[in-house]
C-alpha cells in the first residue's frame, strides 16, 4: 500500500524527561520518525518536554514545541496546530500514556484527529495484564500463572494458593517501577502496597515465579497488511529474574536450537498479528533450559529501549520503518536503508555477537540498594561487537567508563568466601565481577551454573578469559599468545599487566608481530549482499573492510554510556558537531558504544566505529583513518579524558590544548592563572590526610565544600558545616591519598549562576547568563535555572561577562567551554571551570538559537566566529523567560536520600517557556510531573538553619488557603508566629507522618532535614514516603519560593474588611 | 593440527583442522542462518559441498538425536569461524566437534569465514579443498578432480521404504529428502511411501497414491536423466503433485523450462519470498544453488506463484492444467521460518479435492 494522502500534518508526541526506563534512546527514535515522516512529505510537530534532545532540534521537525507532556498543554498545541493524525507510538510509555489520555478526554474525536500507528485498543491489550492473558490464552500462548490484585488482600490469597515465591507487576508503570520478588506473605505486603499505590490504575498482577528460566527478547515488526518479520532475537546472561534492562544481553540468541528459536519465533509473530501491532514490538519470553516449555512473559506494543539496542545491533532502523508503516507503507515498499539494495521485509542475519552491558548509577549513589530484581536501575548501557562472545564482552566491559576496565577486579582479590558466594547468588551490578572471581578462586562453571542457573555456556565464556589471562602471565611476549589474547578481546593495557609491562610496551610489541585490527561491517546480511553502511566494528581477523576515502576526515568521539552527569546532553552536542564537520566538507567519523543514542545512528555521520572509548581503541581507528585530528570536547569527560593520552601520541587534538584543558583541571595551575586574572573565587585548599583536611577547614572556616580532586558530576561531594562531620567524611566518603587528595573549600552562600561560552582563540561569545534558583550547595545539574537571570544586578551580570571573556583567553579557549560562579554578597567568584562543551548546550542553544557546538565546531576547524556573523560578547536576550527543572529517578532506586545538595541526582531535564517568570516556572514544574493541587496540606519540617525562612514561606502557603502541617520543632516556631499549625508525630509515634502521608492526607512535603543531623533517619524515610506516595517533595527552600510564585500567580487574593 | 582451505582461483586460508582428519574436495557454499546447524548438515542437499556458516560461532548447543536430517550427512566439509568449547542444551547428546568425526566429516575453524563469504558473493561459488598441507602437488591434483555430478543418486534411497498412516496416501519421490518433509507429512496424517529418485512412472502410480511429492535434492537439476522427466510428466497429469527445491527445479524442466546456476545461490532462512496470488510474504527457508529461468515459463503450462522479493527469483510455480505445484524454498522449514508450512495444508486440501472429483466421478 502506497503512503497515505489523506492526512498532511501529523503530531510527534516525545517522551518527555530521560528517566530510568525511559531514555534517550527514545530521542533516537523520535529523531527518526520525525526524519522519516519529513522525508515522506508529510508537514511534521512534535512536542516534547526534553530541551536536551535532537528530536526537539527545529530542522527535525517542521514545528518543535518544548511544551509539558500534560493533557492541558498538548490539548493547547492539538487545537492551534489541527494536525490531521497523532504518532505516539515513538514516544516510550509517556507517548502511550499521553494518547490513552487524550483519546480519553475526548479532544482526538472533537478535533477529528487519528492515531497512527498500534491502535489504542491494542495498545491496552497489551498493558492491561487481564485482557493480555485473555488473548494469550485464546492464541494458546503459555502464560505463568497469575492473577490480577487491586488490594493487597487479593494478593495474599493469590499466593497461597500458588505458592511462593511470586511475582509483583504493578500495571502500567514504567521500567517495572515497584515491581519485585516476594519469597513470603510480608515481602508481598510491602512490594504490593508500593505496586498499587504506583500503579496509575491501582493494579498489580501477581505471578508465579519464573525466575531461572532462559529469558529470550525478540524484536518484531508488523505492517498493515500483516507482513511480520523478526528484526532480532537475543538472549539474556542474566536470567528471569532480573529486568531485561539490568541484564547483560547477548544478539543473537546463543544457546538455542534451531527449533527452540522457531518455536519462540512463532509464538511472537502470532501475538504480533494477534494484536494487529502496526510498528515495532518487543516480546519478552522465558525459556525452560531443561525441558520443550516456554512462557510469554510481556509484550510492550511499540518501540523501546530493546529495539533500539536491536537497531544498532543488527544495523536495522526499526524506529524508521516504523514511522513508515504507521503511515501506510508496508515492509515490501521500504528499501533496507542498510544495504541499500533489498527491501525492509527481511530479517537481519548476523555474522558477529552483540554484547549490551548496563550502566548502573551506583558510582553515584553509594549508599543505594544494589541488588537487581524486576525493576530495573540503570541509566544507560554499552554495547559492543565482536567475532565472538569473548571478545564482545571484554570490549563492553572496558567501554563501561568505570573504575575497572578489566573483568578481573583485583580489589575483589580480599573479599571473604561467604560474600562471594552472596554477590554472585543475589545479583548486583557487579556480578559479572564476582564470577570471574570465583572462577578464578576454582569454582566450576557447573558450580556457578548451579548457584545462578546462568547458562554454563556463558559461564564457560568467564573461565576462557581466564585461561587465556594464564597464558598470557605464563608467556610474556609471545605473539600466538597475544593474538589469542587479542581475538578474545583483551585490551593492550590488560596484557601490559599481565606482562608486567605496559600498554604502549605491548602495543610496540603488537606491531612489530603485524598484528592490528581490521573493520569489518555491520550489514544487516552477513556479507550476503553489497551494503552501503558505513558502520564498523573491530575485531582480529583477516581482511579489513573499511576502505579510507581520500577526503579529509576529522574523527569526533562521542561521551559513551548515559549516567548521572553525563546524559543526553553530551550526546546532542556530539551530534551538532558532526553537523558542522560535515557542512564544512569534512567527513565526520565517529567513535561511540552507546547504542540508544542518536550519534550512533550510522545515517547521522559519514563513518561510525562503534568501539569501546579507550586511548587503544580510538587509536586503532586513528591509525586507519588518518584523520586531520580528533574532536574531544563534546563528549563529556569520557572524550576529555582521552585528549591527553591521544596528543601524547601525537595526534592532533582540535580545540582547546591539552595543556590548557590540564590548567582549567589541574588546581594548583588554575589558582595561579585566577590569580594572575585578578578574579575572585572561594578561598580553597588541598589536602592529602585527615588532619591536613581539619587544618585546612580550619583555617578556611566552616562551613566548607569537601570533594574528591577527581570529580565527575559532583561525585562524593559534600557540604561539611563541623569537625565531626569532616572526619566522617574523610573516613567514609573518599579514598584519600597524595595522588587523589581531597579539595577543601570555602563555601559561601549566594545566588549560582553559569555562563558556557564560545571561543576562537580570539573573540568570546557568551550566549547568556543562567541563573540558578537554588542557592549555591545544590549541584548545578540538579538546580532549577532560569535564563535569562532574573535578579543579578547589572554590575554582577558584567562582571561575569568580563570575568568569562577573561578566562576563556588566558586559557586560550577554542571552542566551548563553562564557567560556573557564586554570587555572594553582589560580587560573582568563579567556583568551576569545564573546558569542554557542558549539559546546557542543548538548552542554551535552544533558547538563544546559537547553535553552540556546531558554531564551537566551525570555530574549532578554523572558521573564526566573527567570519560565523557573530558578535563577540554577551549574546542580548529575548522576551521569553525559560526555566530548566530537574527530573529525578528516585522512585526507581532503594536506599536512595532525595535531598539536593552538591552531588548530582537527576536524570534528566524538562523546559518551561513563557513571558512570565510565574508562567515558565509553572510549566517546568508540570513538565516535571510536580503537579500542585490548589488546596489541601502542606507538611514542613526544617531544619534549623531554615526555620526563619520557614516562617515566611507558610504564611505564603497560609494566605493561599493551604493549611499547615508540622513536626514538633518546626511546629513550635510556627505556632510563635502565630500561624494556625497541626503538629504530627515522629516515626515511632501515632497519626505519624508517614502514616498521614500513606493516607493521601497531605498534598506536599517540604522537608530539608539533612543526613548529617540526629534526625536524619527521619528525613530519608518522610522524604522517601513522599516520593513512593507520589506527594510532590521539596528538599531545598528555594524551590518552595519557586513553586509559591507560580501558585500566588494562578490565585487570587482574598481579603476581608 | 593446521588445515587449509584453498579455492580454485588459487585463494588459500589457514586454520584448525576439526572433524574427521582427512582432505576433501567439493564445491564451497556460504549458509547465513544464525542456527540450525545441524540440519544443514545433514540436509542432503549439500552433497558434494562444503559448507561455511557465516554466523561465526558455531555448536553452541551441541548436536541431539532429534534435529537430523537425514542419518548420513553427506556435505563433502564444514569451515566455521569458532566452535563452542562448552555447548549447552538439554537436548544435546554430543558436541558439534564429536558429530564431525562421527559424520567422518572434515572441517576448518578459524577462519575469516566472512571474507571468504565476500570473496565467494564476488566471485561466485566455486571448488574448494580442505587441505592438511599445501604443494604444488596438492594443488595440480586438486585442479585435475572435477566435482561430482551424481549426488542424486548417491543421495537417494535405494529401494523403497514406507513410513505407515492412516491417512492420505503420499508418495514422496526421493531425490535426497529432508526429514522435515515427512515430518510435515507426518503430522498430517499421511500414509508415505517412499520412493527411489528412479522409480517409474508405472512403479509410482502401482502405489495408487493420493498424491505425489518431489523433495529436495542437490546437483544440477539439468544432470537428471530423461527418464526422470518423463515420469514427472505422466505422474503430474495422474495425481496432485507437489515439489520441493530440486523438486520444483525438475517439475520445471519436465514441464520445458529451463534452468540455470546462480552466482552463489539462496542458503539461509531470511529469503523473503512474495505469493503473487495473495501478496502475502513469508520469510522462507532456503538451499538452492541453480534456479528456474523465468523466462523458460513463457511457452510452457507453468505460471510463476511466487518470488523473491529482492532478486525477483522463480520461487513458486504451478501447472495451469493440472492440479500440480511446486516451491523452490523449503516449506517444511528445519531449519528456518514455519511461514511458509501451510503450502503442505494446500496439498493436503488439492488431494481431497482431486479425489472429490474422482468420485463425483
Amino acid at each position: 500500500m502506497p503512503k497515505r494522502e489523506d492526512i498532511n500534518k501529523i503530531l510527534v508526541l516525545g517522551s518527555g524527561p530521560i528517566i530510568i526506563g525511559q531514555a534517550a534512546e527514545f530521542d533516537y527514535s523520535g529523531t527518526q520518525a520525525c526524519l522519516s515522516l519529513k522525508e515522506l512529505g508529510y508537514q511534521t510537530v512534535l512536542i516534547n518536554s526534553n530541551p536536551a534532545t535532537i528530536m526537539t532540534d527545529t530542522d527535525i521537525a517542521d514545528k518543535v514545541y518544548i511544551e509539558p507532556l500534560t493533557l492541558q498543554f498538548v490539548s493547547q498545541i492539538l487545537r492551534k496546530e489541527l494536525p490531521d493524525a497523532i504518532l505516539p507510538t515513538l514516544g516510550g510509555q509517556q507517548g502511550l500514556n499521553m494518547a490513552m489520555e487524550l483519546s480519553e478526554a475526548g479532544i482526538l474525536d472533537e478535533l477529528g484527529i487519528e492515531l497512527l500507528g498500534t491502535k489504542l485498543d491494542a495498545i491496552d491489550q497489551a498493558e492491561d495484564r487481564e485482557r493480555f492473558r485473555a488473548l494469550m490464552n485464546d492464541l494458546n500462548e503459555p502464560v505463568p500463572d497469575s492473577g490480577i490484585a487491586t488490594t493487597v488482600e487479593e494478593a495474599v490469597s493469590f499466593a497461597d494458593q500458588s505458592g511462593y515465591p511470586v511475582i509483583v507487576r504493578p500495571a502500567f508503570t514504567m521500567g517495572g517501577t515497584g515491581g519485585g520478588i516476594a519469597q513470603d506473605e510480608a515481602e508481598l505486603r510491602k512490594i504490593t502496597a508500593n505496586g498499587l499505590t504506583l500503579s496509575p490504575v491501582t493494579q498489580v498482577l501477581i505471578e508465579q515465579s519464573i525466575a531461572g528460566l532462559k529469558e529470550i527478547e525478540f524484536e518484531v515488526m508488523r505492517d498493515s497488511v500483516d507482513n511480520a518479520i523478526v528484526v532480532c532475537n537475543m538472549e539474556n546472561f542474566d536470567p528471569v529474574g532480573i529486568h531485561t534492562g539490568d541484564s547483560i544481553v547477548y544478539a543473537p540468541v546463543q544457546t538455542l536450537t534451531d527449533r527452540e528459536v522457531q518455536m519462540l519465533r512463532d509464538a511472537s509473530l502470532s501475538i504480533i498479528r494477534a494484536l494487529k501491532i502496526e510498528g515495532g514490538c518487543n516480546v519478552q519470553l522465558a525459556l525452560d533450559p531443561a525441558q520443550d516449555r516456554y512462557y510469554v512473559i510481556e509484550v510492550n506494543p511499540r518501540v523501546s529501549r530493546s529495539s533500539a539496542l536491536a537497531s544498532k545491533a543488527t544495523g536495522y532502523p526499526i524506529a524508521k520503518v516504523a514511522a513508515k508503516i504507521a503511515v501506510g507503507l508496508t515492509l515490501d515498499e521500504i528499501l533496507n536503508p542498510v544495504t541499500g539494495t533489498t527491501l525492509a521485509e527481511f530479517e537481519p542475519a548476523l555474522d558477529y555477537v552483540v554484547c549490551k552491558i548496563p550502566r548502573w548509577p551506583f558510582d553515584k549513589f553509594v549508599r543505594a540498594d544494589r541488588r537487581l530484581g524486576t525493576q530495573m536501575k540503570a541509566t544507560g548501557e554499552v554495547m559492543a561487537v565482536g567475532r565472538n562472545v569473548e571478545e564482545a564482552t571484554q570490549k563492553a566491559i572496558r567501554s563501561l567508563d568505570i573504575d575497572i576496565n578489566y573483568i578481573g577486579d583485583e580489589e575483589l582479590a580480599d573479599l571473604n568466601e561467604a560474600d562471594l558466594v552472596d554477590g554472585i547468588i543475589h545479583a548486583r551490578d557487579d556480578r559479572i565481577f564476582y564470577l570471574y572471581e570465583a572462577i578464578k578462586r576454582g569454582y566450576s562453571v557447573d558450580k556457578l551454573a548451579d548457584l545462578t542457573k546462568i547458562n554454563v555456556y556463558y559461564l564457560d565464556k568467564l573461565l576462557h578469559i581466564y585461561e587465556i589471562e594464564q597464558e598470557l602471565i605464563a608467556t610474556p611476549f609471545n605473539a600466538d599468545v597475544l593474538e589469542l589474547a587479542k581475538k578474545n578481546g583483551f585490551s593492550d593495557e590488560v596484557i601490559g599487566k599481565m606482562w608486567k609491562t605496559n600498554e604502549k610496551e605491548v602495543r610496540a610489541y603488537r606491531e612489530q608481530v603485524g598484528l592490528s585490527p581490521v573493520y569489518k561491517m555491520i550489514d544487516t546480511c552477513a556479507g550476503e549482499f553489497e551494503s552501503q553502511t558505513p558502520y564498523y566494528y573491530s575485531t582480529y581477523e583477516l581482511e579489513n573492510e573499511s576502505t579510507v576515502s581520500n577526503r579529509k576526515s576529522i574523527v569526533v568521539l562521542g561521551s559513551g554510556p548515559i549516567r548521572i552527569g553525563q546524559g543526553v546532553e553530551f550526546d546532542y552536542a556530539t551530534v551538532h558537531s558532526i553537523q558542522a564537520i560535515r557542512q564544512m566538507g569534512y567527513e565526520a567519523i565517529v567513535v561511540n558504544n552507546n547504542p540508544e543514542t542518536v550519534s550512533t545512528d550510522f545515517s547521522m555521520s559519514d563513518k561510525l566505529y562503534f568501539e569501546p572509548l579507550t586511548v587503544e581503541d580510538v587509536m586503532n581507528v586513528i591509525d586507519l583513518e588518518r584523520p586531520e585530528g580528533v574532536i574531544v570536547q563534546f563528549g563529556g569527560q569520557t572524550a576529555i579524558n582521552l585528549a591527553e593520552p591521544l596528543a601524547e601520541r601525537g595526534i592532533k587534538v582540535f580545540g582547546t590544548t591539552v595543556e590548557n584543558v590540564n590548567r582549567a583541571e589541574d588546581r594548583d595551575e588554575f589558582n595561579k592563572l585566577i590569580q594572575a586574572n585578578g578574579i575572585r573565587q572561594p578561598q580553597g585548599r588541598t589536602a592529602t590526610t585527615t588532619s591536613g583536611a581539619i587544618e585546612a577547614a580550619e583555617s578556611i572556616g566552616y562551613p566548607v565544600l569537601v570533594r574528591p580532586s577527581y570529580v565527575l558530576g559532583g561525585r562524593a561531594m559534600e557540604i561539611v558545616h563541623a569537625k565531626e562531620e569532616l572526619e566522617n567524611y574523610m573516613k567514609n566518603a573518599v579514598k584519600v591519598s597524595h595522588n587523589h587528595p581531597v579539595l577543601v573549600d570555602q563555601y559561601l552562600v549566594g545566588k549560582e549562576c553559569e555562563v558556557d561560552v564560545i571561543s576562537d582563540g580570539e573573540n568570546v561569545v557568551i550566549p547568556g547568563i543562567m541563573e540558578h534558583i537554588e542557592r549555591s550547595g545544590v549541584h548545578s545539574g540538579d538546580s532549577m535555572t532560569v535564563y535569562p537571570a532574573q535578579t543579578l544586578s547589572q554590575k554582577v551580570q558584567d562582571e561575569i561577562v568580563k570575568v568569562s571573556i577573561k578566562l576563556a583567553q588566558s586559557l586560550e579557549c577554542i571552542g566551548l567551554m563553562n564557567i560556573q560562579f557564586v554570587v555572594h554578597n553582589d560580587e560573582a567568584y568563579v567556583i568551576e571551570v569545564n573546558p569542554r562543551a557542558s549539559r546546557t548546550v542543548p538548552i542554551m542553544s535552544k533558547v538563544t538559537d546559537l547553535p553552540m557546538a556546531r558554531l564551537a565546531t566551525r570555530a574549532i576547524l578554523g572558521e573564526s566566529l566573527v567570519n560565523q556573523g557573530l558578535k563577540p560578547g554577551l549574546h542580548p536576550a529575548g522576551e521569553i523567560i525559560h526555566v530548566k527543572a530537574p527530573v529525578f529517578s528516585f522512585t526507581k532506586l532503594d536506599n536512595v536520600d532525595s535531598l539536593l545538595g552538591p552531588e548530582m541526582k537527576s536524570t534528566g531535564e524538562v523546559m518551561g517557556s513563557d513571558r512570565t517568570m510565574a508562567k515558565a516556572l509553572y510549566k517546568a514544574f508540570e513538565g516535571a510531573k510536580m503537579h500542585m493541587p490548589d488546596h489541601g496540606k502542606v507538611l514542613i519540617t526544617v531544619k534549623d538553619e531554615d526555620k526563619g525562612e520557614a516562617i515566611d514561606f507558610a504564611r505564603r502557603f497560609w494566605e493561599l488557603g493551604y493549611q499547615l502541617v508540622a513536626t514538633k520543632g518546626t511546629a513550635q516556631t510556627l505556632a510563635a508566629h502565630g500561624l494556625k499549625v497541626e503538629t504530627v508525630g515522629k516515626m515511632t509515634e501515632e497519626n505519624n507522618i508517614v502514616d498521614r502521608i500513606h493516607d493521601h492526607r497531605i498534598q506536599m512535603v517540604i522537608n530539608t532535614i539533612s543526613d548529617s543531623t540526629t534526625s536524619a533517619a527521619d528525613g530519608i524515610k518522610i522524604r522517601s514516603t513522599a516520593l513512593t506516595y507520589g506527594v510532590p517533595l521539596f528538599t531545598a527552600l528555594d524551590t518552595v519560593d519557586a513553586i509559591l510564585q507560580v501558585l500566588e500567580s494562578q490565585a487570587f487574593t482574598t481579603l476581608h474588611l | 593440527m593446521k588445515r587449509y582451505l584453498i579455492l580454485e582461483d588459487g585463494t588459500t586460508y589457514e586454520g584448525k583442522a576439526i572433524g574427521a582428519n582427512r582432505e576433501s574436495i567439493g564445491e564451497l557454499v556460504f549458509n547465513t542462518g544464525m542456527s540450525g546447524y545441524q540440519e544443514s548438515i545433514t540436509d542432503q542437499s549439500y552433497n558434494g559441498q562444503i559448507l561455511m556458516f557465516t554466523y561465526p560461532l558455531i555448536g553452541n548447543y551441541g548436536v541431539n538425536r532429534d534435529d537430523l536430517e537425514s542419518v548420513k550427512s553427506s556435505c563433502f566439509g564444514v569451515v566455521v569461524h569458532e566452535v563452542a568449547r562448552r555447548a549447552s542444551n538439554w537436548q544435546m547428546n554430543m558436541s558439534f566437534e564429536e558429530f564431525l568425526v562421527y559424520q567422518d566429516l572434515p572441517g576448518i575453524s578459524g577462519v575469516d569465514t566472512r571474507a571468504i563469504t565476500r570473496h565467494i558473493r564476488e566471485h561466485g561459488a566455486m571448488k574448494a579443498a580442505l587441505v592438511n598441507e599445501i604443494s604444488d602437488a596438492k594443488f595440480e591434483e586438486f585442479h585435475a578432480i572435477n566435482l561430482i555430478q551424481n549426488q542424486i543418486e548417491i543421495s537417494s534411497t535405494h529401494s523403497p521404504y514406507p513410513n505407515p498412516a492412516n491417512g492420505r496416501k503420499v508418495v514422496v519421490i526421493d531425490f535426497g529428502l529432508k526429514y522435515s518433509i515427512l515430518r510435515e507429512l507426518a503430522r498430517r496424517d499421511c500414509n508415505v511411501m517412499v520412493l527411489p529418485y528412479d522409480a517409474t512412472a508405472k512403479e509410482v502410480l502401482a502405489c495408487n497414491p493420493d498424491g505425489v511429492m518431489f523433495t529436495n535434492g542437490p546437483g544440477d537439476p539439468e544432470s537428471m536423466n530423461e527418464s526422470v522427466l518423463e515420469m514427472i510428466r505422466t505422474v503430474e497429469a495422474a495425481v496432485p503433485v507437489f515439489g520441493i527445491c530440486m523438486g520444483h527445479q525438475l517439475f520445471a524442466l519436465a514441464n520445458g523450462a529451463k534452468t540455470t546456476k546462480m552466482k552463489f545461490g539462496h542458503r539461509g532462512f531470511n529469503h523473503p519470498v512474495r505469493n503473487l496470488a495473495t501478496g502475502r510474504i513469508d520469510l522462507t527457508s532456503q538451499n538452492h544453488g541453480y534456479a528456474v529461468e523465468r523466462a523458460s515459463i513463457a511457452n510452457t503450462d507453468l505460471e510463476i506463484t511466487h518470488e523473491e522479493i529482492n532478486d525477483e527469483t522463480v520461487e513458486g510455480l504451478r501447472h495451469k492444467q493440472y492440479k500440480a505445484f511446486s516451491v523452490q524454498f523449503h516449506p517444511d522449514a528445519a531449519p528456518g521460518p514455519h511461514d511458509a508450512d501451510y503450502l503442505f495444508d494446500d496439498f493436503m486440501e488439492m488431494i481431497d479435492e482431486a479425489k472429490q472429483t474422482q468420485e463425483d466421478k
